[in-house]
């Protein structure tokens, strides 16, 4: 029964994806109570999933389904394990808030939602999927929706943003088409189980085994936009809708680096990095001066939008790092890091695009004195820019203290240090954002008003919202879904075990 | 010598694949013309569907409709999947070049380095 969960999930939204423009024709806004049902059902079926795969529902630890009823090496299989229902219930989690999100702030369109509803679909199959070449689908997929709705936006410069980011990213998934092709020659399977016991047969040390993982190795760095391979994100994420950019951020580099996490461990397995150090060296210093430059370029930008897209950079060099410790500890926290990464981006992109609708603040300059102006919108950006750098209680406290534990476990301290050093760099542009919300006082003369206003209105929490809302009429909900989100963040702190034993079946088989 | 000259003969379409990618790589990377670095990643693309299609040739390999005692059969699945990736690459090629159009139409030029200009990217 668990296992027909499997293609229902891929397949809703992609079917749901062309009632938006079909009832579009009658109907003027089809697309958000479309695109709300299904995000509501996915995030059902995903939580259905997670539970039917965790230790506690009694149920097997790892479905598998059959597309068309072909046996696996053959056809084309999906797999939910632990691993896969974590990533599928993030996607479900982070795809409702932005639809709630959506609501007011569009882009108010029935084919935003088309977009939408198609990103879900292939984010949903990229984790399902058990097939390499499936995966590559999937991957374009998710790259063809992700440049058509970064494009949506007014502003010329999205489109721009757009085609580097298509050009980036179409590259990358040939370099992975690539090394599919060369694993495939040397194994003669596309599926990802099959292959792992062909490779193995075949040796770690066979040079098309090799230049197979180089390939696809560097077309998920592209696609998961890891230093020097970056330069698409901060266009891409900078120009995009509020929206998009909110829910690109949390879940496209999300999905990519898991699917690397899926092939490194899954296919090619823990065995290929001890078979080749240079490989994992090469992993791991690219991964470290991805941490540093990412978390320094960030320091340097003044647009808020791109202060969190190079902080993405340095995130995501810290999950590569981990995934080229072959540490059972640093993987899991990559994994923790992944969700609370986005979460934490989600939070901090649809708070900037709260800000910016209500006070038009881009720059970290404009933030200025917006926390008396904004408390609750502000509050909250604080707590999921806290938990970014690390600070407990907080779900980023538990991703870098795993992958920093894992690094000290493998002797591996330079990493170690990288990521301590890159807390350090959190903190100053984090700082630097929260020293102008709560400590720069405002410019303008008319705020100190409005401020005097709300002090005097003495019910703190009740006269925020009016405030956030009333100024420059932002929706209620957009201010609930940034709060629950960044909430979310600090919740999580608690979830280690539950998350470890959802996972222990996996990473059994990871390591063995 | 005999090596690269064996290497030449009987490896060629491999070769090919490689010079294919990297001149269509570097047209991408190294033109500043929208269209043909649109172009150019279409040739990248062809280059490998090239190496997929040579992967699977087979000499005196038959169509993999299986019959008793029959000839050795050619692998279908790398066709198939240069036919999905043709598919994707045809889309890609498609949203690429409506946003090009749209570029041209706010900004009135095709040209990389005049867009990096008006657009302010570092």
């Amino acid at each position: 029964m668990s296992d027909a969960l499997l293609p229902l999930l891929i397949a809703l939204p992609l079917l749901a994806a062309i009632f938006p423009l079909l009832l579009g024709l009658r109907v003027d806004r089809a697309g958000w109570p479309v695109a709300m049902a299904t995000s509501l059902v996915v995030a059902g079926l995903a939580t259905r999933l997670a539970w039917a795969v965790s230790p506690w529902s009694g149920g097997g630890q790892r479905f598998v389904h059959d597309l068309a009823g072909y046996p696996a090496p053959y056809g084309i299989e999906l797999v939910g394990d632990g691993l896969s229902a974590i990533l599928a219930l993030l996607i479900g989690v982070v795809a409702v808030a932005v639809v709630v999100y959506a609501r007011t702030t569009g882009p108010d369109s029935n084919a935003f939602y088309s977009g939408y509803l198609l990103l879900v679909g292939g984010l949903l199959g990229m984790v399902l999927t058990g097939d390499l070449f499936n995966l590559f689908v999937f991957l374009e997929i998710v790259g063809l929706v992700s440049y058509a709705l970064i494009a949506s936006n007014d502003d010329g410069r999205a489109a721009y943003g757009a085609l580097k980011y298509l050009f980036l990213g179409t590259t990358g998934a040939s370099l992975y088409l690539i090394g599919v092709g060369y694993a495939f020659v040397a194994t003669g399977t596309l599926n990802m189980l099959d292959m792992a016991t062909e490779l193995a047969a075949l040796g770690y040390g066979d040079p098309m085994v090799q230049a197979a993982f180089g390939f696809i190795l560097i077309g998920f760095m592209l696609k998961i936009a890891i230093f020097p391979l970056h330069t698409w994100q901060p266009d891409a994420y900078t120009y995009a809708p509020d929206t998009v950019s909110a829910f690109i951020a949390a879940l496209v580099s999300t999905t990519a680096a898991y699917a690397l996490i899926r092939i490194a461990y899954d296919v090619f397995t823990v065995d290929f990095f001890a078979a080749n150090p240079l490989i994992t060296d090469a992993v791991l210093i690219i991964a470290s001066v991805s941490i540093v430059v990412g978390s320094l370029l960030a320091l340097l930008q003044s647009d808020l939008k791109r202060v969190f897209a190079y902080s993405s950079v340095a995130q995501f060099g810290m999950i590569l790092a981990a995934i080229g410790l072959q540490s059972e500890t640093a993987l899991f926290g990559a994994v923790i890091h992944l969700v609370g990464h986005g979460l934490m981006k989600a939070t901090l992109f649809m708070g900037a695009g709260v800000l910016a609708s209500a006070y038009g603040a881009r720059t970290v300059a404009d933030y200025a004195g917006l926390a008396k102006r904004a408390p609750i919108t502000a509050g909250m950006m604080a707590v999921a820019g806290l938990a970014l750098v690390g600070i407990p209680p907080s779900v980023g406290t538990l991703g870098k203290w795993f992958i920093a534990l894992g690094a000290v476990e493998e002797g591996s301290w330079g990493v170690a240090a990288v990521i301590f050093l890159s807390t350090l760099l959190t903190l100053t542009y984090i700082g630097r954002l929260l020293e102008a919300l709560y400590f720069t006082p405002a410019a303008e003369p008319d705020d100190a008003d409005v401020a005097a206003d709300t002090a005097d209105a003495l019910d703190t929490a009740d006269s925020s919202v009016v405030a956030d809302g009333g100024v420059d009429r932002v929706a209620t909900e957009r201010i609930i879904v940034v709060a629950v989100l960044a909430l979310s963040t600090v919740a999580l702190f608690a979830a280690a075990d539950p998350l470890a034993a959802m996972l222990d079946p996996v990473f059994g088989r990871f390591f063995k | 010598m005999t090596d690269f000259l064996g290497v030449v003969t009987t490896r060629h379409a491999y070769a090919l694949f490689v010079l294919l990618s990297a001149i269509g790589l570097y047209m991408m990377i190294a033109n500043e013309n929208l269209v043909k670095k649109i172009i150019g990643l279409n040739m990248f693309q062809t280059g490998v569907f090239l190496f997929f299609v040579t992967s699977a040739y087979r000499i005196g390999g038959a169509a993999p409709v299986v019959v008793e005692g029959g000839s050795p059969y050619v692998s279908p699945l790398p066709q198939v999947i240069v036919l999905t990736a043709i598919v994707v690459g045809i889309s890609l090629t498609a949203v690429g070049l409506a946003l090009i159009i749209r570029l041209y139409s706010e900004y009135g030029t095709l040209r990389a380095d005049a867009l990096r200009e008006v657009v302010g990217d570092e």
